[in-house]
């Protein structure tokens, strides 16, 4: 049985190479289909990836408040030239939200651009002044030392704790624990953690975590207060904040939802005539993100189908001229004895034979591209081996999907007409 | 001696029958017209014959070869082979007795031009499923036996034309069949060749080998034991071709058929 299928697929090899160059051709078609396949998937499920890690960063079984500058046109309405302007949430809404879901970490997030100096090593970037939950919340870590505790906020303690990024930056060679360091032009904060590198993207006003410093909220609002001001372009703005962001830890995932529509009556409602808060939930943006990836996967199935189709019509065309060259080879093997199964089968294996070969390649192919988009375009990629298997699969099937019909034309000539054929 | 074909019997040996026409019609629809191409004809082939088949162009011997190898299924009448009529079998059974009893020689030598000559001689056993050790030791006996020597890894097209027909004529022996049937053998070659294909039939026939073929060529029938005329798509006469008598007759009849196809 083996050996007579190793034969079969011996003997259709050779009868390939009586036409090497149109065989190569045909196979290519199956070839730059396969390979595109492989690569397309590999791309999405890179994109995929990249995007879910975005999101899940954020926590699935969060969901952030965040407020924002309300539009230039109700500024000018609300904005004297005195006042600060003042938007977003509020402090005691944090409490409002806790009591609407009691099951539920709050936690308070306040930030305040800033730079910071220790000795010649200088860094713009952001406090982060939280509560001691914004650790689990945020699901961080400490790399050394200590995070925030309910004491630091009790005694509006001058302690901080740094992204590991920022303290990179400012104790690049030096221990850091212990150290103080310059905030503003004033202010000093002794460190008194380092937290893990998350390598995320999730953090602060376009910043990520890691580059941030955290401070005990108590502390914060003692020594910076509410109001900030910022010149921008010679006037200057005042602009008055409470908390830039108020992140709700739900216990489960399962009780997102219901959440987030608590959220949006609580928040959205009271903010609706300055438009300054936003609620953002990540799981919903997660699924937004499965949905859109299903329908780019079927966009791109529907792409591959057609490179495979078009690949396998190549493979039915040469097929069919195959059979027609070949009829009086078909008469003298029906002479000899062979049974219609035998043509049918033989001209099967030469399909299959024809479009594996390109499989075979274009998995090499498809397996290597991907490598070379991360390189060139920094794409992540990611080749799942189900999507190489799913590829060549369909590679052979086509192969035999559309060598079919002219087998069966192959098995269905009369011998004797075969046999006289030129 | 012309005889009637009724009697035909008398002049085969007596051996057993392996391939018998029992009243054979084939007739082609051509639109509204029937073509008769055989139209009853009966016949018997013992063990051990060599039987030419010749007459005239459309007399029918084309229609009577795809008959006698299987490829063909008569109108009425029974064709039996080895015993068994097959007239009515399927097209898998036909392509077994096919490949189990019937030896086919074409005049195109018919050889797979992909295909060694070895792979061409194991095409048939490998359709019974019999390819393995055993095949390649037979096809060199065969090959051997032919006068082809050691070719076995060349391709047909390396070789001359009276060696691809000796690769067809082993390729033919190689299931050991009831009957060689041959297709105008010799038709592509030359008269030297032709001549050592027919001592290669004589050498067969010998050793035993039933041999059937259909010729237009009159030097070419003569070297069979036997020559069954068509007319019309019926027997107009069986000669006996190794009788002083027979052969005369078979000579004239030759002579005035002439150039018949
Ligand atoms: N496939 C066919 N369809 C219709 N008529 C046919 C066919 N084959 C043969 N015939 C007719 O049958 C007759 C016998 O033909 P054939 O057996 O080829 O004779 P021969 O081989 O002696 O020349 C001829 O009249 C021919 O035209
Ligand atoms: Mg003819």
């Amino acid at each position: 049985m083996i050996r007579d299928t190793w034969r079969i697929v011996r003997l259709g090899l050779k009868s390939l190479m009586l036409h090497k160059l149109r065989s190569s051709l045909t196979t290519a078609g199956i070839l730059f289909g396969v390979a595109s396949v492989i690569a397309m998937l590999a791309v999405g499920e890179g994109a995929k990836r990249e995007a879910l890690e975005q999101f899940r960063s954020m926590g699935v079984s969060n969901i952030i408040a965040r407020s924002k500058k309300p539009p230039e046109t109700q500024q000018s309405s609300t904005q004297s030239s005195f006042s600060a302007l003042a938007y977003g949430l509020l402090y005691h809404e944090a409490d409002l939200v806790q009591s609407a879901l009691p099951d539920a970490k709050v936690v308070r997030i306040r930030e305040i651009k800033r730079p910071m100096m220790r000795g010649e090593h200088f860094q713009a970037s952001i406090v982060v002044a939280t509560e001691p939950e914004f650790l689990g919340v945020a699901n961080m870590s400490v790399f050394e030392g200590r995070w925030l505790t309910d004491t630091d906020e009790m005694v509006l303690a001058n302690v901080c704790v740094l992204g590991a990024k920022l303290a990179q930056s400012l104790f690049p060679l030096e221990e850091v624990l212990g150290k103080t360091v310059l905030v503003g032009s004033d202010d000093r904060y002794e460190v008194v953690g380092v937290l893990r590198d998350q390598g995320r993207s999730a953090g602060a006003a376009g910043v990520t975590y890691d580059e941030c410093m955290f401070v005990p909220m108590s502390t914060a609002r003692r020594r910076i207060g509410e109001e900030i001001m910022t010149s921008t372009g010679g006037s200057f703005s005042r602009e008055r904040v409470e908390l830039n962001e108020i992140k709700v830890k739900l216990p489960d995932s399962d009780e997102v939802p219901m959440a987030a529509n608590i959220l949006r009556d609580l928040l959205l409602e009271a903010h609706k005539d300055q438009d300054d808060v936003a609620i953002t939930v990540p799981l919903e943006l997660l699924q937004k993100e499965e949905e859109s990836k299903r329908m780019f996967n079927i966009v791109l199935a529907v792409i591959a189908s057609i490179s495979l189709l078009v690949g396998g019509i190549g493979i039915m065309n040469v097929m069919l001229a195959t059979v027609t060259e070949r009829t009086r080879e078909i008469g003298i093997r029906r002479a000899l004895g062979a049974k219609k199964k035998h043509i049918i089968q033989q001209f099967l294996v030469e399909a299959g034979v024809l479009s594996a070969l390109g499989g075979v390649v274009g998995v090499g192919i498809g397996i290597a591209l991907p490598h070379l988009i991360t390189a060139w375009f920094g794409q992540k990629t990611i080749t799942l081996p189900q999507h190489v298997l799913l590829a060549f699969g369909i590679s052979a099937a086509v192969g035999v999907a559309f060598g079919i019909y002219p087998a069966w034309r192959a098995a269905n000539m009369d011998p004797v007409e075969a046999l006289r054929h030129e | 001696m012309a005889v009637d074909p009724a009697s035909a019997a008398s002049l085969t040996r007596d051996t057993e029958v392996i391939a018998e026409f029992v009243d054979v019609h084939r007739h082609y629809r051509m639109g509204d017209n029937i073509v008769r191409a055989l139209n009853g004809v009966s016949m018997q082939v013992r063990r051990g014959d060599y039987l030419a088949i010749m007459g005239r162009s459309g007399s029918g011997k084309s229609t009577m070869l795809n008959l006698l190898g299987c490829l063909d299924r008569p109108t009425s009448g029974e064709y039996r082979v080895g015993g068994r009529d097959i007239s009515r079998l399927d097209d898998d059974a036909l392509s077994d007795v096919r490949g189990r009893e019937i030896g086919f020689i074409f005049q195109s030598f018919n050889l797979i031009p992909q295909l060694t000559v070895l792979e061409n001689l194991e095409v048939p056993l490998f359709y019974q499923g019999g390819v393995g050790p055993e095949s390649r030791k037979k096809a060199e006996y065969l090959a051997d036996r032919v006068g082809l020597g050691q070719r076995l890894e060349h391709k047909p097209l390396e070789l001359s034309g009276g060696q691809q027909q000796r690769v067809a004529i082993a390729r033919a022996l190689m299931n050991d069949p009831l009957f060689l049937l041959a297709d105008e053998a010799t038709g592509n070659l030359d008269s030297n060749t032709e001549q050592e294909i027919l001592a290669l039939f004589d050498d067969l026939q010998k050793d035993g080998v039933t041999i059937v073929i259909v010729t237009h060529n009159p030097a070419v029938a003569l070297r069979a034991e036997r020559t069954l005329w068509l007319k019309d798509g019926q027997v107009e006469r069986l000669d006996d071709n190794r009788s002083e008598a027979g052969r005369a007759a078979a000579e004239a009849a030759a002579r005035s058929h002439g150039g018949a196809q």
